[in-house]
């Protein structure tokens, strides 16, 4: 297949976040995006089984809504793309079954993607952006991964440089959230109660940072001793009887996530010789995240790429770009035996395709 | 012809004509890997009928009770072959199929119960007796979940059949019956008989001083 302007349907299941998306070559005509986080808010945190089923729910109108939004009908389509992962296993299975059900009624090519490498592919049907340069570091922030990655390319070589080892910042951001009494998402609720506070009133911890962790982790994130300081740091207040000053505490700890967020990220920049990086997942909603990388990356000589959020957040368009991609280089659709792979490493850009090993 | 897909024990996808006549079964027993199955199983199945997707004209879908993840496998599939097709999926309670399996081999006379494997040391059950007007077997009271346990005391001696993998060609049929007489037998929400396992928070664990 060689279609310079293939129309891919993309679907993506992998959290909480039903997207359908639909591109032509690199202009997106749709991103159609059901949530399912208002579910999850009562519970504080994404419940696996919630938002497997919320998906199961959505996948039917959303790909009709996302059809209406194109003007295009199935038939009209080159390729089904699926996420097959990273992500949570039971989301990203129905996905997964939708899309063979799809391919197969529609006799189309079918191919399974990565993830976190889709989030790189947003920036590429982002409107009147320049064409996405190699190499890029990418550093990409949301409830579910916490990733430095090396782009050399985008269909056939992505580094995972380092992620989190324990929480994703996302995840931080809801669980420092539920600490200071605020609700869930944790994100926003941090933002607005830290826009009063004063960033420097506390020095919290950043994680992974001293020299001896610098030389095994140089790359690598940890945000759950933040957490523990910070709760540490409002149980002692609660335990003298003062009243918790949240705008300082808020601002102080998204200072420490954004510090050591925009600090790994811009090293990585420096110590690979790459002057550009690309932000991506839906913690770049965070504005002070978006402004400290944009003022640090111009003192560094660093290029910032950020897709609007629409496109940072979990999507489908993003898959079907990547999708795209694939097509564009001449790269064969996976064959039916894929499933869904809750760990799918970033080297796997692109799932079982035809002649390859399927274990 | 009619596309049967069930995902509730292994995995199973039958093709039937419209006059009921079965043309293709491609199912694995396998309790585990229907994502990875489902696309092959149906591509086996058309090619078993040497058919294309064009000439399916209803999708029907096993809709449980069975294990969540593996369950909904096969509905999203059903689904997504049905919008493929631009056709209707007919809804249809798994233990529907295995109680027309039971009548159509043994016809029983009595009432009987079709028990499947629920985890956590529970049953799912159905008590059917014979068929009704419209050939659809005759479901009595809900299906419940039981403790494994308590089964022989709760069915007091009914005739109790545990069936440990599903046959799509009598889903099917019965989808098809349910058609024809212009009935569903279930909603679209798949017979899930749990609750998600997930508490609201309490207040945050003390990490202490
Ligand atoms: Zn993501």
């Amino acid at each position: 297949m060689s279609m310079r302007e293939p129309l891919v349907l993309g679907i993506e299941t992998s959290c909480d976040e039903t997207g359908i998306g639909i591109v032509r070559g690199r202009t997106l005509l749709s991103n159609t995006i059901a949530s399912s986080m208002d579910e999850h808010a009562r519970y504080g945190g994404v419940v696996p089984e919630v938002a497997a089923r919320a998906h199961l729910e959505a996948l039917q109108p959303s790909i009709a809504a996302a059809l209406a939004e194109a003007s295009v009908t199935l038939d009209d389509l080159d390729a089904v793309a699926v996420t097959s992962g990273p992500g949570l296993a039971g989301a990203l299975m129905v996905g997964v079954g939708a899309a063979k059900g799809l391919a197969v009624a529609l006799d189309k090519p079918l191919y399974a993607v990565n993830h976190l490498v889709g989030h790189i592919a947003a920036d590429i049907v982002t409107a009147d952006a320049d064409p996405l340069e190699y190499p890029t570091i990418a550093l990409l922030v949301s409830g579910g991964h916490t990733s430095l990655l090396h782009v050399r390319d985008l269909t056939t070589d992505v580094e995972l440089l380092g992620e989190t080892m324990d929480d994703a910042a996302g995840e931080a951001f809801d669980k420092v959230a539920r600490l200071l009494g605020l609700p869930y998402p944790g994100g926003p609720e941090i933002d607005r109660a830290a826009a009063e506070g004063d960033p420097t009133a506390i020095r919290f911890p950043r994680g992974l940072s001293r020299a001896s962790d610098m030389a095994k982790h140089r790359y690598d994130f940890s945000f759950s001793g933040l957490k523990t300081a910070v709760a540490r740091w409002v149980e002692r207040c609660e335990a003298e009887g003062r009243s918790v000053p949240v705008a300082d505490v808020a601002a102080s700890f998204r200072e420490a996530v954004v510090d050591v967020l925009v600090t790994k990220a811009l090293a990585a920049c420096a110590d690979l010789g790459v002057p550009r990086l690309l932000l991506g997942g839906g913690v770049i909603a965070n504005r002070r995240l978006r402004d400290a990388a944009l003022a640090r990356a111009a003192d560094a000589g660093v290029t910032v790429r950020i897709p609007p959020l629409s496109l940072c957040t979990d999507n489908g368009a993003m898959i079907a770009a990547l999708a795209a991609e694939l097509i564009a280089s001449g790269r064969e659709p996976s064959t039916l035996a894929f499933g869904a792979d809750s760990t799918l490493p970033v080297t796997q850009i692109h799932v079982a395709a035809r002649g390859a090993e399927v274990v | 012809m009619i596309l049967a897909v069930d995902t509730s024990l292994g995995t199973a996808v039958a093709l039937v004509e419209a006059d009921g006549h079965a043309v293709a079964d491609a199912s694995s027993h396998d309790s585990l890997g229907h994502a990875e199955v489902i696309g092959d199983l149906l591509t086996r199945a058309l090619a078993e009928a040497e058919s294309t997707p064009a000439e399916v004209t209803q999708v029907v879908a096993g809709m449980g009770p069975g294990p969540f993840t593996g369950l909904r496998i096969g509905i999203a599939a059903a689904r997504g072959f049905a919008l493929g097709r631009g056709i209707s999926v007919m809804p249809v309670p798994s233990h529907f199929g295995a109680a027309l399996s039971v009548i159509d081999a043994d016809a029983p006379d009595t009432a009987f119960a079709i028990v499947t494997d629920a985890r956590r040391r529970e049953v799912a059950v159905s008590i059917f007796e014979g068929l009704d007007a419209d050939g659809i077997p005759n479901l009595i009271g809900e299906t419940v979940l039981v403790p494994r346990a308590d089964v022989d005391e709760r069915l007091r001696g009914m005739h109790a059949i545990e069936v440990a993998t599903l046959d799509a060609t009598a889903l099917a049929r019965v989808g098809l019956r349910a058609t024809i007489a212009g009935r569903t037998l279930t909603g679209p929400e798949p017979l899930y008989l749990r609750q998600p396992d997930a508490a609201a928070p309490t207040a945050p664990k003390r990490v202490g001083l």
